[in-house]
């Protein structure tokens, strides 16, 4: 075992680890974190979906140890301290861009990057951002939705043909 | 996962004395790795991980004007550093796996990986590529030994890549859309002295360079140079995605759009 120190949603956090405990595992298991969901385990789904130092990352394909001194935001540390919701998440709400919500930490989280590295992304755009983010319900067209909404644009040609 | 030791060092040499313990293993970014541990492919007594040594991240130019890409630097930022000086490397970078994987996963592992279906060995070999490691300089000619093999020998660690930029360049991938891996993908490009193809995806024997392309492309760097040529299926890869003959024609398809791209 050993320890482990790092910045989650803005609080200095630290814990006892084995060397082979992904970073999901500590989200979840030692800071009780549950937003952050393990979907395929194998890097596939998308749903552990978190910002190391702001890049987006599958938290089950990286080690707790490499996150030492590092700063992770996990889907908790997205909305406002008084529950305001992000706007991608308010986003999500408006355009139903969800159903079961298993897959929606890791959309919302990988939304959220793709609009700090690219404020108007183009419908493709967002869809060939989204490729590592498997949702099973929706379809994906009001995901895409959701996302054009929450960059301001118009939704109305979105799937259009 | 099995168990082991994790070690986390911060300089090369820390990390060359820590892979010299029995199984011990170095982890890049482990995008490839992480999985094979979780399957219980691996069973290291230590893991090495690199992702902490400055010394051999980051992205720059050389006094000969060649890109030089460190081996720990990360997908996403040769994406970003690079597109000024190498365009066709950038992009190339910049369609890997997808965001978070790109956030991740290393130049120097995916060479040392030499996965068949990997995008960086065709992007070193199609350049004619120095790989510098700990302790010498590797010809991409001379390093890519076929599938998951290649010339490292145990504990080396690539610690740099110099890319010679060419006049014209292009990737082009035919993306496996469920694994996003090519199912074949083509890198060529027109230097000086003459074109280099290189093909990943394809050959039950890794990245390899398909010289009759490279010969025609030398004297006329066109589409219709090489509208005619055809690779062989003999030695390609056959699975339930492709047949071996679909693979070749899909070289003959990705060169004629990679040299399309930079006309």
């Amino acid at each position: 075992m050993a320890r482990v120190s790092m910045t989650v949603n803005g609080e200095q956090v630290s814990g006892e680890i084995e060397g082979r405990t992904l970073l999901v595992d500590f989200l979840r298991g030692t800071l009780g974190l549950t937003g952050t969901h393990v979907g395929c385990d194998t890097s596939q789904c998308g749903a552990c979906l978190v910002h190391v130092e702001d890049a987006p990352v599958k938290a089950c394909s990286m080690f707790a140890a490499e996150a030492e001194g590092l700063r992770v935001t996990t889907i908790e540390g997205v909305a406002g301290a008084d529950g305001t919701l992000s706007p991608v998440q308010k986003a999500f709400q408006d355009y139903h861009g969800l159903q079961c919500g298993f897959c929606t930490p890791g959309m919302v989280m990988a939304a959220t990057s793709l609009l700090e590295e690219n404020p108007k992304p183009t419908e493709a755009e967002v869809r060939q951002y989204l490729e590592g983010n498997l949702c099973r319900c929706t379809g994906y067209h009001n995901i895409v939705r959701a996302v054009m909404a929450a960059s301001g644009q118009d939704v109305g040609t979105v799937a259009a043909d | 996962m099995y168990e082991f030791e994790f070690a986390r060092p911060t300089t090369l040499a820390e990390a060359k004395a820590a892979l010299a313990e029995e199984d011990a293993q170095a982890l890049a970014g482990g995008q490839t790795l992480i999985p094979s541990l979780k399957a219980r492919l691996a069973m290291p007594s230590t893991l090495v991980s690199l992702s902490g040594i400055p010394e051999i991240k980051g992205v720059c130019i050389d006094d000969e004007g060649r890109v030089c890409i460190g081996g720990g630097t990360t997908h996403a930022t040769v994406a970003r550093e690079a597109a000024a000086h190498y365009p066709a490397l950038a992009s190339l970078a910049g369609r890997i796996g997808d965001p978070a994987v790109r956030s991740r996963g290393t130049i120097g592992g995916s060479l040392a990986n030499n996965d068949p279906s990997a995008c960086y060995p065709p992007a070193a070999l199609g350049s004619g590529a120095l790989i510098i490691t700990d302790s010498r300089e590797i010809a991409a000619d001379d390093f890519f030994a076929g599938m998951f093999e290649t010339a490292l020998e145990e504990g080396e660690i690539i610690t740099e890549v110099r890319f010679p930029v060419p006049e014209r360049a292009r990737y082009e991938k035919f993306a496996q859309p469920a694994s996003r891996f090519p199912l074949v993908a083509v890198f060529a490009a027109k230097y000086a002295d003459g074109a280099r193809v290189a093909v990943t995806g394809a050959s039950e024997e890794g990245v390899f360079r398909w010289t009759a392309a490279e010969e025609a492309l030398s004297s006329d760097w066109s589409v219709e140079a090489v509208e005619e040529l055809k690779a062989e299926a003999d030695g390609m890869i056959g699975d339930i995605h492709a047949s071996p003959e679909y693979r070749a024609h899909l070289i003959g398809v990705m060169t004629r759009r990679a040299v399309a791209a930079t006309l």
